[in-house]
């Protein structure tokens, strides 16, 4: 039987074919995250245009918790914990960055504009940094499996939270902040106080560009040598490992990858409320996270889809039960785990299932 | 998690190196705390051979496999592979260097399909890593298509082709062991460990597991060490058998020669003048506790 590699030269694609394949869904995500900010945006009023933002996020940050819990089966407690390293450097850059070049408190220029493409590279900043310490927690992620690697996560959250909390103050006003370095002020992050006055750079186009992007990685990684190697650890170490993947690296790697999409996360949510404080970043945000991945089905994209969009709409609809919410959610949980312990979706997608290929049989003209 | 190897380190032997040896360890030892699992283990496979590893339940059959894979690090003596030194080494990178095994405590990846428990092995030999496949580049393309294609000929060789959108973990048994073999095989492996792949089975299903293993020399080219309890099938495919009990190798050379060894009758059967311990079967060999029930084996795959 021929090997693999003798096989590749024969079924390289044409190169407009596969720059058609690379590029194009990123071009659609664009397209779409436009269509989301442009047209449903403004048709659907102010109330609806939070909770349409809210559920963007919801997808970045329970898509990215999902390569670490859902994919590679390493149950993580602090995703929070890179939301707010990737919030607070976001923050950082595009308060005292724009006060120093721009010369003004809030939000400068237009539609990628100096001040929003700023925020485009806070966002990637915040992103980065947080997935700097996502190699530094998942390195024990090494050594650790189940309830302690969930416990160390959890705990490594909460140091973040408190190294925030010793922070300086944040000099508000724009003379105080125009005298000194951006490095010195690295330290000003607002203490256990918050850091308030972000300025408001977060729209739907960039929630939904930055949310399309990572489901279309996420779809090219689960269908690929690397993500079947995650599926595979968390299916069976051992095997995994007698067969060639190198679960060391792979477990890293989506720390790190995982982290870095928190951070995007953080720096557009920080962007949004535009007042970040320690107490909301904390552990209680992780198991939000947690529960739309676990709700919509660990490892499965469409799942954390609608996972994301479910607990995020709910609790705006029942907003008379708001004292309640807690509550909800815990019974939602309890009866979810009875009916489905594994989630909405499972490990499928929304193409998999039946319903799904009957309607694109139908489509095609096909017999049901 | 990008192989190694370059495009030869899969090639298996067949002609080209035949009678150069694919797998030669020499003199393993591993010991358990105070209990020593195996003790002066050597082995040498020719490419293309086949060989039998026997011995009575709990010998350390499956710990030579787990010294030989990587599992387990020897305290002292050395492997090498297709000439390349591979003790000490992590088990994926055993793996990508070109060994590959089955388990006897079957270790699928249960929630995946039939063909992604394949596709998951053959991504060994390929060349991406994260950044080609989240841009999805030519080769990454091409790659996943050479993936595939080849994982659906092993399932044709492996005959469960009609399987192979089923959940790994609802086939039926004997098909599970098939699945073993040809997710072992993904990885394009010189030697190839299969730790009892008949066990469990009926006689029929034996019959075609054996057909199946003869076969797999000729079409792959891999060198096959084989651990089985079925003495009728060992007897009958393997060219040369090492028998060991407690970690030491009590016997090894032709079938023939090892049946009629006294030492191997002895360990089988007891020792001769021990009246009160007439155990006929192989299989319910009176020997105490497997080694690898001792010391640091529950989370290595040992022997059930």
């Amino acid at each position: 039987m021929k090997s693999l590699q003798e096989r590749v030269a024969a079924l390289r694609p044409s190169l407009p074919a596969a720059l058609g394949r690379s590029a194009l869904p990123f071009l659609i995500a664009i397209g779409l995250a436009y269509l989301i900010d442009a047209a449903i945006g403004p048709a659907i009023g102010a109330t609806w245009r939070k909770i349409l933002l809210d559920v963007g996020i919801a997808i970045l940050l329970a898509g990215s918790l999902n390569i670490v819990n859902g994919y590679a089966g390493q149950f993580s407690l602090g995703h929070a914990g890179f939301m707010l390293v990737g919030g607070y450097t976001a923050a950082w850059l595009t308060f005292y960055g724009g006060i120093h070049w721009f010369g003004v408190k809030g939000t400068y220029g237009g539609f990628l504009g100096a001040g929003q493409l700023l925020f485009l590279g806070s966002c990637v900043l915040g992103g980065l940094v947080a997935a700097g310490f996502g190699a530094l927690v998942g390195l024990p992620s090494l050594r650790l499996r189940g309830d302690y690697l969930a416990i160390v996560t959890l705990g490594f959250g909460e140091i973040l939270n408190r190294l925030v909390q010793i922070t300086d103050r944040q000099p508000k006003r724009v003379e105080d902040v125009q005298g000194r370095s951006l490095f010195e002020l690295a330290n000003n992050l607002g203490g256990a106080e918050s850091f308030s006055q972000i300025p408001g750079y977060t729209t739907l186009f960039f929630v939904y560009v930055f949310a399309f992007v990572l489901l279309v990685f996420a779809y090219r990684l689960k269908y690929s040598s690397r993500g079947r190697g995650l599926l595979a650890v968390r299916e069976n170490e051992i095997a995994a490992e007698a067969m060639g993947v190198d679960t060391t690296r792979a477990k890293v790697v989506a720390f790190v990858f995982s982290a870095f999409w928190g951070g995007v996360g953080g720096a557009l949510y920080a962007h949004q409320i535009s007042t970040l404080s320690p107490g909301e970043l904390s552990f209680q945000k992780s198991i939000d996270i947690v529960l739309i991945v676990v709700i919509g089905g660990m490892g499965s994209i469409t799942g954390v889809v609608l996972g994301a969009a479910i607990l995020v709409i709910l609790p705006e609809l029942a907003r008379e039960f708001a004292d309640y919410r807690m509550i909800v959610y815990a019974l939602a949980l309890v009866v979810v785990m009875i009916l489905r312990p594994q989630g909405i979706m499972g490990v499928r997608e929304l193409w998999d299932t039946s319903p799904w290929r009957r309607l694109v049989q139908r489509l095609r003209g096909g017999q049901p | 998690m990008t192989a190694a190897g370059t495009s030869d380190a899969g090639q298996t032997a067949g002609t080209s190196d035949a009678g150069q040896i694919a797998l030669d360890a020499q003199r393993l030892s591993l010991a358990f705390g105070g209990l020593k699992a195996v003790s002066d283990f050597s082995l040498a496979l020719p490419a293309g051979g086949l060989y039998g590893l026997i011995g009575p339940n709990g010998a350390g059959k499956t710990t030579v496999f787990n010294l030989l894979t990587g599992v387990y690090r020897p305290d002292t003596g050395h492997v090498e592979l297709g000439g390349e030194r591979i003790d000490g080494k992590k088990p994926s990178h055993i793996a990508r260097a070109g060994m590959a095994r089955t388990f006897q405590n079957i270790r699928l990846f249960g929630e995946l399909s039939v063909i992604d428990n394949i596709r998951t092995a053959a991504g060994v030999r390929t060349r991406s890593g994260l950044f080609r496949t989240l841009l999805r580049t030519p080769l990454h393309l091409a790659e996943e298509r050479a993936i595939t294609e080849r994982s659906l000929e092993l399932l044709e060789v492996l005959k469960i082709a009609h399987r192979r959108e089923e959940q790994a973990k609802s086939l039926p048994y004997g098909d599970q062991r098939r699945l073993e073999i040809a997710r072992a095989l993904a990885t394009e492996p010189r030697v190839l460990l299969l730790d009892e792949p008949v066990a469990g089975m009926n006689t029929q299903e034996k019959r075609e597991m054996r057909g199946l293993i003869q076969s797999l020399r000729g079409q792959f080219g891999v060198a096959i060490l084989l651990i089985e309890h079925d003495m009728g099938l060992v007897m009958e495919i393997c060219e040369h058998i090492t028998v060991i009990d407690h970690g030491v190798t009590i016997a090894r050379g032709a079938p023939k020669a090892i049946q009629d060894d006294p030492a191997v009758i002895e360990a089988y059967l007891g020792v001769p003048d021990d009246a009160a311990d007439p155990v006929p079967a192989p299989d319910a060999a009176p020997r105490t506790e497997a080694p690898e029930a001792a010391g640091p084996s529950s989370d290595g795959p040992g022997e059930a």
